[in-house]
C-alpha cells in the first residue's frame, strides 16, 4: 500500500489516476499510523511552501515524515518542503531532509516565471531513473527552485538557471518535475519508484 | 532547455468533439477522450477541450467528460468554456483539469482571474483573449467568440490579467483565426515581450511553417491548433518533427 499525504495542498486526482493506470494500490490520508505502516510514502503538493509546511506542522506530521525509512517521493511543492529551507516559507525551516535552499527563479527576458512546460533532464542518477538517458523531457510548473547539491540526482536547466530536477538523500526520493503529468517517462519513473 | 509546446485543441458539444474531425468513428463522447490519448501518445505537449455546449446539461455532461480525459491521459490537459465564477471552476478541477481558460466572464468580471487564481494558483488560469485590429489602430478584445467588442484593448488587457494572477495568455487574431494563412507574428512578438507570463498563440495556422514562425520571430511559448490536426492534414508528431527540423526546441 502507498499512502498519499493528505495536507490540503492541492488537488490529488492527477496523481491518483496516474496510479491507477498503474495499476498501484494507494490510499489517501493524513494519519501518522497509515503513513508509519505504508511501504511507500508519497507527498504530492502544487501551491505555496509556506502554506505547505504550515499544513504539516498543524498536522503533526514532520517528524512522522523525517522518521520514515520506507520509499518516500516528494513531488513539486512536496520535494521543496523536505529541503532545508525555502524563500517561499520566508526562511521558516522546512522538513531539512536534502541539503538544498529553494529560492525563486528571477524573471528577466526569456525567463518567464513560472517556468511551465516540458524540459529535459540531464545528470541522471539512481534507481528512480533506471533504464532512462539524459535528454529525456518531463513537465515542470514551478517559481522556486532547489539549487544544486550533494543529493542533486537529476538536473535541468531554465534560462540561465541550473536546479535540481530531482533529489535523494537515503530513501528519500524529490521530483521538481511532474512525473504523474509527464506522459510514458513520468510512467517509467513512477514505476521506478513503485519498483524501489 | 525548456521546450516549445504544440497543442491540439478539441472543440467538445453536449459531449461529443464536434469541429472538423475527419477520424472514422470519433462521434461520441467516447471518442473525445481517445482523441485526446491518441495526440498524447502522438506527442502532443498539453491538450485543450473547449465546451461549445450552450445547454445545461450540455455542461454538466462536459463535466463527466473532463473526469474521463483525466482518467485516460497522461499529459496535461486545460478545459474552457462557459466558466463564470470560482465554483464553475472548482467544479473542473475536481474533474480531474490541469488548467482552465476564462475568456468573456474575465472580461465581464476581472476580479475572477484574481479569486481562481488565490485559490488553485496561477498555474492553473489561462486568459484567453479573442482580439480583432480595428480602425483607431489598436487591438480590441471581443467576447462571445468575437461577436461582441469590448472596452478591453489586447496589450493592456492581458498585462492586467497577468497582474491579477493569470498564468497563460492564450491570444487569438479574430481577423486570422480560420484563414490558414499564418499568425501576427508581429503581435504576437509584441505582446511576448511585454508580459512575464508564457503567451500560447492559436488561431490561423495553416502550415506548420506558420506554427514555426509564431514560435520564433512571434516569441510565442506554445502553439494551439485545431484544423491542421483534425483534417489529417498533419500528425502532431510530423510537425513536431519539422519543427525539430528547423532548429526549435521541442519534445520529441
Amino acid at each position: 500500500m502507498i499512502a498519499i499525504i493528505d495536507y490540503d495542498m492541492g488537488n490529488l486526482r492527477s496523481l491518483e489516476n496516474a496510479l491507477d493506470r498503474l495499476g498501484a494500490t494507494y490510499c489517501v490520508t493524513a494519519d501518522p499510523d497509515t503513513i508509519r505502516k505504508a511501504d511507500k510514502v508519497i507527498l504530492p503538493g502544487v501551491g505555496h511552501a509556506g502554506l505547505a509546511m504550515d499544513n504539516l506542522v498543524e498536522r503533526e506530521l514532520p517528524a512522522i515524515i523525517r522518521s520514515l525509512r520506507q520509499p518516500v517521493l516528494g513531488i513539486c511543492v512536496g520535494m521543496q518542503v523536505l529541503c532545508r529551507d525555502s524563500e517561499e516559507a520566508h526562511g521558516k525551516p522546512c522538513l531539512g531532509v536534502f541539503d538544498a535552499h529553494v529560492r525563486r527563479f528571477s524573471p528577466a527576458p526569456g525567463c518567464k516565471v513560472p517556468h511551465m512546460g516540458w524540459n529535459d533532464l540531464g545528470n541522471l542518477e539512481g534507481k528512480l531513473f533506471k533504464d532512462m538517458k539524459s535528454g529525456a523531457y518531463v513537465y515542470f510548473v514551478h517559481s522556486y527552485y532547489a539549487g544544486l547539491c550533494p543529493d542533486t540526482v537529476a538536473t535541468c536547466k531554465y534560462s540561465d538557471v541550473m536546479f535540481s530536477a530531482a533529489l535523494r538523500y537515503e530513501n528519500f526520493y524529490g521530483t521538481q518535475f511532474h512525473p504523474e503529468k509527464s506522459g510514458s517517462v513520468g510512467e517509467k519513473i513512477l514505476q521506478n519508484f513503485l519498483a524501489l | 532547455m525548456l521546450a516549445k509546446r504544440i497543442i491540439p485543441c478539441l472543440d467538445v458539444k453536449d459531449g461529443r468533439v464536434v469541429k472538423g474531425i475527419n477520424f472514422v468513428g470519433l462521434q461520441d463522447v467516447g471518442d473525445a477522450v481517445e482523441l485526446g490519448r491518441r495526440y498524447a501518445l502522438e506527442g502532443a505537449d498539453e491538450l485543450v477541450y473547449l465546451d461549445i455546449s450552450a445547454t445545461l446539461e450540455g455542461r454538466k455532461t462536459f463535466a463527466e467528460l473532463v473526469s474521463r480525459v483525466a482518467e485516460a491521459v497522461n499529459i496535461p490537459f486545460t478545459v474552457g468554456g462557459g466558466i463564470r465564477s470560482l465554483d464553475d471552476a472548482s467544479r473542473l478541477l475536481d474533474a480531474g483539469a490541469d488548467k482552465i481558460t476564462l475568456n468573456s466572464a474575465a472580461i465581464a468580471r476581472p476580479e475572477l482571474i484574481g479569486e481562481i487564481a488565490a485559490k488553485y494558483g496561477r498555474q492553473f488560469v489561462v486568459v484567453a483573449i479573442d482580439a480583432k485590429s480595428c480602425p483607431d489602430g489598436l487591438w480590441h478584445a471581443t467576447t462571445h467568440g468575437g461577436s461582441r467588442p469590448s472596452d478591453k484593448e489586447l496589450f493592456s488587457w492581458a498585462k492586467e490579467a497577468e497582474d491579477r494572477g493569470a498564468g497563460e495568455i492564450l491570444f487569438t487574431s479574430m481577423d486570422h483565426d480560420g484563414t490558414r494563412n499564418g499568425y501576427p507574428c508581429p503581435v504576437y512578438a509584441e505582446l511576448s515581450d511585454s508580459l512575464g507570463i508564457p503567451v500560447i498563440a492559436s488561431g490561423g495556422a495553416g502550415s506548420v511553417a506558420d506554427i514555426a514562425a509564431v514560435l520564433t520571430e512571434g516569441k510565442a511559448d506554445a502553439a494551439l491548433a485545431a484544423s491542421i490536426f483534425h483534417y489529417g492534414q498533419y500528425k502532431v508528431a510530423e510537425v513536431k518533427r519539422e519543427l525539430a527540423e528547423a532548429g526549435i526546441p521541442v519534445r520529441l
